[in-house]
């Protein structure tokens, strides 16, 4: 080990501008593989979830009839129903974008125990028909106080008068119940006084969340609620919120797929760039690795000491970029957290960074390595 | 009974559509404690010879005995392991790792052992003692004169306690004062530590400190072999 770390720092200057190429590669990978973590993967499987979303079978853009609330509530199972819908809606500047959602205030908070509003505000709340609550840290960012009024330009609905300047009474704020946890940044509206003034689909909702009384048969409920509408002119689909979010999310395009894309062009330059900083190293101390193996170093022996340098200079420039990741992820999580919750670090993140620490290590050391192994030693001694 | 025991070995290269043949039929034996000086002129061969002792090298046809293991018979693995336990190299450019102090390069064919950090570093520092460079441990090669250089090349060579140096013009990159010191050095090994020694070397004042000199010319051994040294 001490003796890879001292052929490491042989040439200070390079290595250090490497390690900073994989810093940044590491870095990156950390942040994106954070943001786009709750887009990854296919469906989940509803079983176990308390909690279900229901949207049209096709599109979660296209609107439900309000009409299915009461059917779905009669479904063996189904303990709660309420429903939301996506507003859109700018306030001053696209640039503050937060999403914004009719519903039912109490419906909603009962649907949700782990968000917390105080219960006089929740009353103001149902009983002002233009009454909106926030997340409470909103106050803070756009300079709000309860009994401010609000105005939301529409970019989706507009009022009946044909104006699209809706205004707001703010009546209270949420958080979440566990400090530790951040709730979703939104602004909750009143679904009644939405969906009076708005000038058309009336009577529509974007989806419904029903909770379930016992998780284990969430698979037959949600079954049954799709069977319920399958063949009237609204079917529906029924998934996970997780599924969801997802869904929702994957209106702005295939992130995943694109944080993939991203971290693949800059892991291949990272390769390249890796390879030839080891090659040049190799090409240096062809002598020396002789004498290694003239002092008694077998070939296996040589070839592991060359791919070990390889790997830790991976390992550490991966180490370095996650703490850095980790360390800036905090920040990024604000600005992310409006529309898509928090991102944070996680041992997934860790330990898949350092297993591809590794592999790039194997990988960029493996020719060097492989010409080690092969170096006979009086030609390689010669060219000392 | 010798410890390096040569018989009938060739040494043939292919150089281009030609063969080179370097070595053509050595007979040599070298007793243990012995201190032999292989001498001859450039491209003589003495170096291939001295390689082929060493075990880095491999004669195209013969037998060499060395330690009583027949070297053609060994594979890669089985040569390092070999070369570890029983052969001290001595280069002539010292061939040290710039990189690791005087300490750590003497440690290296140690980090082959089963011996832990701290032995190796006391085994390592008894070694340099003996060299007289005990106090030069933390030196980087960069910061040490050529003369120093090659004590530390020497006490890696004997630092494992190999029976048999190989010194390939040792002394052959330092002037004539510094050379002496060294040669003293070897005599040292070869008298009071039992070390067989096999030097090459173009220098007959360099031979002059062996108990042997056997010369070689155009891959040959000549008839006056076996001198007694002076």
């Amino acid at each position: 080990m001490g003796l890879m770390w001292a052929n490491l720092f042989r040439r200070k200057t390079r290595t250090f501008l490497t390690l900073f190429s994989l810093l940044v590669a590491f870095l990156l990978f950390v942040l994106l593989r954070a943001v786009a973590a709750p887009f990854a993967g296919g469906g989940v499987s509803v079983d176990g979830a308390d909690r279900l979303v229901v949207t049209s079978k096709y599109s979660i853009i296209d609107l439900l009839p309000l009409s299915q609330l009461a059917e779905i509530q009669r479904v063996p199972g189904v303990e709660a129903v309420t429903h939301q819908t996506w507003f859109g809606g700018n306030y001053q500047d696209p640039a503050n974008f937060f999403p914004k959602y009719p519903v039912e205030p109490r419906a909603y908070f009962d649907m949700y125990p782990e968000f917390a509003i105080d219960p006089a505000q929740l009353d103001a709340f149902e009983s002002t028909r233009t009454g909106i609550v926030v997340e409470e840290g909103m106050l803070a960012r756009f300079g709000w106080s309860i009994g401010d009024r609000i105005p939301i330009e529409g970019d989706i609905w507009a009022l009946k008068d044909g104006s699209r300047l809706w205004q707001f009474d703010l009546v209270g704020t949420y958080r979440h119940r566990d400090p530790g946890e951040g709730a979703p940044v939104a602004l909750l509206m009143h679904y009644d006084y939405f969906d009076e003034a708005r000038s058309f689909e009336e009577g529509a909702v974007g989806w419904y969340t029903v909770r379930v009384s016992d998780p284990e048969q969430a698979p037959a409920i949600s079954g049954a609620i799709d069977a319920l509408f399958e063949n009237s002119p609204s079917p529906t689909k029924t998934s996970t919120e997780a599924e969801f979010a997802r869904s929702f999310a994957a209106q702005i395009g295939d992130i995943a797929l694109m944080a993939t894309g991203i971290l693949s062009a800059v892991f291949f330059t990272i390769l390249l760039l890796t390879a030839n900083t080891m090659s040049q190293s190799l090409r240096e101390r062809i002598p020396e690795l002789a004498v290694l193996k003239t002092v008694g170093f077998s070939d296996a022996r040589t070839s592991l000491l060359v791919v070990g340098e390889s790997v830790l200079l991976c390992v550490l420039g991966a180490l370095l970029g996650v703490g850095l990741g980790a360390l800036l992820l905090p920040v990024a999580s604000v600005a992310t957290q409006q529309f898509m919750g928090p991102v944070s670090m996680s041992l997934d993140i860790l330990l898949q960074s350092v297993a591809f620490a590794v592999a790039l290590g194997l990988v960029v050391g493996a020719l060097p390595a492989l010409t080690a192994q092969r170096l006979r030693i009086v030609e390689a001694l010669r060219r000392g | 009974m010798a410890i390096v025991d040569l018989s009938e070995v060739r040494k043939s290269y292919v150089k281009g559509r030609e063969e080179v043949e370097v070595l053509t039929g050595i007979d040599l034996a070298v007793e243990e404690a012995d201190f032999l000086a292989l001498m001859g002129p450039s491209g003589s061969g003495k170096t291939t010879l001295l390689n082929i002792i060493g075990g880095i090298d491999s004669a195209t046809s013969g037998s060499v005995q060395v330690s009583g293991q027949d070297l053609a018979a060994m594979s890669r693995r089985q040569l390092a392991k070999w070369r570890s336990e029983n052969i001290g190299f001595v280069f002539q450019f010292y061939n040290l790792l710039p990189v690791l102090s005087a300490r750590r390069n003497v440690e290296l064919p140690l980090l082959l052992t089963k011996l832990s950090g701290k032995q190796r570093r006391s085994n390592a520092d008894t070694a340099l003692e003996i060299v007289g460079l005990e106090d030069r441990a933390r030196h980087k090669p960069g910061e040490l004169s050529g003369g120093q250089q090659q004590r530390v090349a020497i006490a890696r060579a004997i630092v494992a306690d190999a029976p048999i140096l190989v010194c390939d013009e040792p002394t052959g990159d330092l002037d004539r004062d510094t050379a002496d010191e060294i040669l003293e050095l070897l005599e040292i090994l070869n008298r009071d530590h039992g070390k067989t020694i096999v030097m090459v070397t173009h220098d007959p004042k360099a031979a002059s400190h062996a108990r042997h000199v056997v010369h070689l010319d155009k891959g040959q051994l000549s008839t006056e072999t076996d001198e007694e040294a002076a």
